[in-house]
């Protein structure tokens, strides 16, 4: 492995999906962060977001 | 009682955000129960389960909000229902105006953000997966905070970030600091030169807060999940995590942290420590592990003191307290009130109330880990997924555990009880006040129902945190509550209260 390839270099930048106070938290601390509006895949249907999955594997 | 269901259609709001202000208004003399749930299938079950289930509540798909609200009248009940749909549209106070672009899309945020070198993801784990194995495959290390994934995706997941050569911390990671990055529910802390590898969130945090009074920093600490040294995962994440902070020219020492970790993964562990120049420390509650591969400490705080002393090259004296006289003194004004009376031990961190538990085994015999077993001394983690169906974890919300203590005390449970044992676990992410929370409760004991039990609490925080740790251990000493900083301390305490016999062997080191 080299060493430029570890995870631990590399500044922190984060992408934040769910509890917005995490993000709050690394905005405080002057970590770039954004915010994601995530909400479930295909209004929560399990059998939707398995159709969606085949269909973006194929794609 | 009156009963009303309100549904809001298409609008998604996250668990903990629900949890919490049904919690907060249910606090109401007049309300009886408020259940707001997202109508996803699992939801409308577990709804069904509790028996709260409407005609109504029946019409709610996975994005519709449903609320409902057991009061004493219809008037309290529309009210109160009026009230949670007030206090979710209102924004955060003191929410960055930066904040207010949120892309729904991974791509799209990562347009804003090109350079985004982690996905931070606490959304439900039935959806966890797909997203994190999204991110992944955009080069992001994960931090995994979603609990309720299952072992096999978990095995796929850490696969996949360890052939990217990227960090899969979780699932159920509740801590982890990268480059001093606090990520989760994070104490405040300097950067330093010890790191850590941990399957405990909890334990984690108390082991940082332990090194920062003792003046050191860390340099990383990868949360592993709790499951990572299990045969199945078969450590993928704490071999990665290994590798990388002994290559990491910060790290000087490194304290691994877990549950005690299969045969199989402690023969994998060895091999590869023993080829490593940083030494491990290794806290793997409740077993001690043959050979000498690792520097085996029995305790959190022990685990930190150890790599303390190996940072700066001094000598481990191993000690009950860190202030035997302050113990004395205590012991001293206390005499043996609550001798032969049972503990109850109401824990927020899982692997603080582990340990606890471990420690008063060793004095008193058996102690219950669930209120349903009839043990006389129980120390229980509120945290657990028995007691956090449909509500919030007792870090964010410790009213949750106010309300265990009353409904012990209505029970009569409390009658024999000589001694209370509480954590507060601070930082980042925690409650921004719980030691009022407490002294709310304990207030509550007190004057209606009569019971003074002694009440011994630990706090996990550091100087440097939101909740103004001096300002909390203040509040709770004025309130008559004995506050310690070591878990093991608190524990070791509550042992010489009840157990008199045992406090010649720990108080042997007061000079």
């Amino acid at each position: 492995m080299k060493t430029e390839q570890s995870p631990l270099q590399k500044p922190v930048r984060v992408i934040n999906i769910g509890l917005e106070r995490f993000a709050e938290d690394l905005r405080s601390a002057d970590i770039p962060v954004i915010q994601m509006d995530w909400r479930p895949p295909a209004g929560g249907d399990p059998r939707l977001i398995a159709l969606l999955d085949r269909l973006a594997e194929e794609a | 009682m009156a009963c009303s269901t309100h549904i809001l259609k298409s609008s998604y709001y996250d668990s903990v955000v629900l949890m919490r202000v049904a919690s907060q208004l249910k606090k109401q003399d007049e309300v009886a129960e408020v259940a707001m749930f997202m109508g996803t299938e699992g939801n409308h079950a577990l709804l069904a389960q509790v028996g709260l289930t409407t005609e109504k509540s029946r019409e709610a798909g996975p994005q519709d909000l449903i609320i409902i609200v057991i009061a004493d009248s219809d008037e309290c009940a529309g009210r109160t229902t009026q009230e949670a749909i007030r206090m979710l549209s209102e924004r955060a106070p003191g929410q960055n105006a930066e904040l207010d672009y949120r892309p729904r899309m991974l791509d799209t945020a990562l347009k804003f953000l090109p350079d985004a070198s982690l996905a931070a993801l606490s959304i439900p784990g039935e959806f966890a997966v797909r997203e994190a194995t999204a991110c992944l495959d955009k080069g992001l290390n994960v931090f995994l905070f979603s609990d309720n994934v299952g072992i096999e995706a978990e095995i796929t997941l850490k696969n996949k970030a360890r052939e990217k050569n990227l960090l899969c911390m979780g699932p159920d990671c509740g801590t982890a600091y990268i480059n001093g990055v606090g990520l989760g529910f994070a104490n405040v802390i300097k950067s330093g030169r010890i790191g850590c590898i941990a399957a405990s969130g909890t334990g984690l945090q108390a082991v940082v807060c332990e090194l920062e009074r003792l003046r050191e920093g860390v340099s990383h600490a990868i949360g592993v999940g709790g499951r990572d040294l299990s045969r199945e995962v078969n450590g993928t994440m704490t071999r990665y995590a290994l590798e990388l902070l002994e290559q990491d020219p910060v790290t000087e020492v490194i304290v691994l942290l877990s549950k005690p970790p299969h045969a199989d993964v402690v023969a994998a562990l060895e091999s590869i420590c023993s080829a490593m120049s940083t030494p491990v420390v290794t806290c793997f509650q409740g077993a001690r592990l043959p050979g000498s591969t690792f520097v085996q400490a029995a305790t959190l705080d022990e685990a930190a003191a150890m790599a303390a002393c190996l940072a700066n090259g001094s000598d481990y004296q191993p000690r009950s307290f860190a202030d035997p006289n302050r113990v004395f003194d205590l012991l001293e004004r206390m005499g043996d009130t609550a001798a032969g009376k049972r503990v109850v031990g109401l824990f927020t961190g899982g692997t603080l109330a582990k340990e606890a538990q471990l420690l008063l085994v060793k004095e008193l015999g058996s102690v219950a880990t669930s209120l349903d077993e009839e043990i006389a001394h129980i120390v229980v983690d509120l945290g657990d997924d028995q007691y956090t169906i449909g509500r919030p974890h007792p870090m964010i919300a410790p009213e949750t555990r106010t309300e265990k203590l009353v409904e012990l005390a209505q029970n009569g449970n409390l009658a024999s009880c000589g001694v209370v044992l509480v954590d507060l676990v601070l930082g980042n992410g925690s409650h921004l006040d719980p030691a009022a929370e407490l002294i709310e409760s304990i207030d509550t004991l007190r004057t209606k129902h009569g019971l003074y039990p002694e009440i011994i609490a630990v706090i996990v925080g550091t100087e440097m945190d939101p909740q103004d740790t001096e300002g909390q251990i203040i509040a709770l000493e004025r309130a008559g509550i004995t506050v310690f900083r070591s878990n093991s301390e608190a524990a070791r305490y509550v042992a010489m209260l009840v157990a008199p016999a045992c406090r010649t062997h720990y108080m042997k080191e007061r000079a």
